[in-house]
């Protein structure tokens, strides 16, 4: 006879005093499956903890992302943020879906050239950018992006010895009203260095100033700086025309859109609080239709959002390692999922759900990673059902970040797969084995041996 | 081991301490435990009970006993030396 399903027997307070300032219980349904693939299925094949990232997702959210810009704005162009997640597959389906590729690094831009992107249509942003970077993205007539003047300079130098037209746009950083304002990247509007670079440029006639660039902060919880940011940019655009009689063919408004995730410290979900990709739209390309750009010669809206558009995609498995109660006599329960692998539970509180069936009873809990590590915490509070040693829970969420900020820190970093939209899995990447590691390290022939 | 005496627990698992007027709900694998617990039976018995009838080791089963006792202590509701009259 088949025996019974087990729950730990649970006694819980029933506090009616006041309410649970940790929220009530989100989870109703286990996730027993990831479009339509057996999470079972898949820790059977490729272990646990284990990366899922779904397809039919990516595409879901870029197309509507693209809805809400291309119904308000006649020319969208989506650039891939390569440092989102740079695993090849997950940037071939953004780039299947027409996204050019948003690069930050050397390492990143041969990543979009290795996976075919056209190098003419590859957006090269950031601070860091050495001089036989700039000669290769000069003469593959990438868009450079210029951060500083020191940068400018070398353009220009390599634009005169090699009589090729560098095409450049500059990040502008400005007040938008937020707080912390981002002014560490490119030339501030206010104080006028963003018109010191445009006359230099400009001036110098030695390339071909292409567009504006702003990005002005990160997981932006309104959509209003952004008016504000698009105003400014437009203004410039306006100015160039004015004064050099000169059309850019773009304004890139970079990235920042929050996803759905909810930080650290919220009262209320991100999916009820944060902004809609219609939210922002509205905003950016209000401002910029209502400018005084002249509608003949309106500019492509580049946009390079990231973590909007990934986040939702990515599942991460993993299993129930041990129960604990602390000191104080709060359950603990430690999974095999540590901040390693799983970086941005250090701001996000990310929904978890058990993959198998449960019953209505929770428990307030902590979640910690296995590494010996006293940061390593996923959740300090979470109201989750009763979990058993080995069950298995989905962490949701986590497409962003994760697989690029990922450290191999005392344990090796899992498998990646990917579930097509017919349901299919394919690994994306392997996961690491001892030589993933080794092979790197080199031991002086004196350290070979020792005896104990 | 045996819960206090005046206390009061439903078929639904609601539990009452009129001592301190806390209330607490169990789950069906507590209210299970509880009752077993009042009918006098003993660990060995009732971990007997429970691993014939649910999918769940000795092991398992252990751990999560103490843990479920250690609860109870926690909040009052069992006999200890100082309670007992």
């Amino acid at each position: 006879m088949q025996k019974k399903k087990y729950e730990r027997p649970s006694i819980k307070k029933i506090e009616s005093d006041m309410p649970n300032k940790f929220g009530m219980r989100s989870e109703y349904q286990p996730m027993t499956h990831i479009d339509g693939v057996a999470v079972k299925d898949i820790i059977k094949n490729y272990g646990s903890p284990v990366f899922v990232i779904s397809e039919k997702t990516i595409r879901k959210t870029f197309k509507d992302a693209m809805r809400a810009f291309t119904t308000r704005y006649p020319k969208v162009q989506y650039a891939w943020s390569y440092k989102t997640n740079y695993l090849s597959a997950v940037c071939n389906v953004f780039h299947q879906e027409g996204s050019w590729a948003e690069v930050v690094s050397r390492f990143e831009y041969d990543k979009a050239i290795g996976n075919g992107v056209p190098a003419n249509k590859i957006i090269f942003n950031g601070p860091d950018k050495t001089r036989k970077d700039l000669e290769k993205a000069i003469k593959n007539q990438s868009l450079i992006h210029i951060d500083h003047l020191d940068e400018y300079y070398t353009i220009l130098e390599i634009a005169e010895m090699t009589n090729i037209r560098p095409q450049v746009a500059i990040r502008v950083n400005m007040d938008t009203g937020i707080y912390p304002m981002w002014d560490r990247f490119g030339f501030n509007y206010e104080n006028g260095q963003a018109w010191d670079a445009l006359n230099k440029i400009m001036m110098s006639k030695k390339m071909d100033l292409v567009g504006l660039h702003c990005h002005i902060g990160t997981y932006m919880m309104t959509a209003e700086p952004y008016g504000v940011a698009a105003a400014k940019l437009a203004d410039l655009a306006v100015g160039l025309q004015q004064k050099y009689n000169h059309y850019i063919k773009y304004i890139d408004m970079g990235g920042g859109f929050a996803s759905k995730n909810t930080l650290k410290g919220a009262f209320l979900p991100g999916s009820d609080t944060n902004p809609s990709f219609d939210d922002y739209a509205e905003k950016i390309t209000s401002a910029i239709i209502n400018s005084n750009i002249s509608p003949e010669h309106i500019p492509f809206l580049f946009l390079e959002s990231g973590r909007a558009m990934i986040d939702d995609a990515g599942y991460l498995i993993g299993t129930v390692i041990a129960n604990k109660r602390s000191s104080t006599g709060k359950r603990t329960t430690i999974l095999n999922i540590g901040v390693n692998i799983l970086f941005t539970s250090f701001w996000y509180q990310h929904k978890i759900t058990p993959a198998q069936e449960f019953t209505h009873h929770t428990e307030n809990t902590m979640i910690y990673g296995p590494l010996c590590m006293n940061i390593d915490v996923i959740r300090e509070n979470v109201e989750l059902p009763l979990l058993n040693a080995g069950d298995n829970v989905v962490i949701h969420q986590v497409g962003a970040y994760n697989m690029t900020q990922w450290m191999q820190f005392i344990t090796l970093r899992p498998y990646v797969v990917m579930v097509s939209e017919k349901a299919e899995i394919s690994v994306i990447r392997k996961g690491e084995t001892m030589s993933s590691i080794s092979d790197y390290e080199v031991i002086p022939q004196h350290l070979k041996d020792f005896k104990l | 081991m045996k819960i206090n005496k005046n206390i009061a627990i439903s078929d639904s698992g609601f539990l009452l301490n009129p001592a301190t007027g806390e209330s607490f709900s169990l789950n069906s694998m507590g209210i299970k435990v509880l009752k077993l617990m009042n009918e006098g039976k003993d660990y060995l018995e009732i971990e007997k009970l429970i691993t014939n009838e649910f999918d769940v080791s000795n092991s398992t089963f252990d751990k999560d006993y103490n843990d479920f006792i250690g609860l109870l202590q926690q909040n009052h509701l069992v006999e200890t030396e100082s309670t007992k009259a």
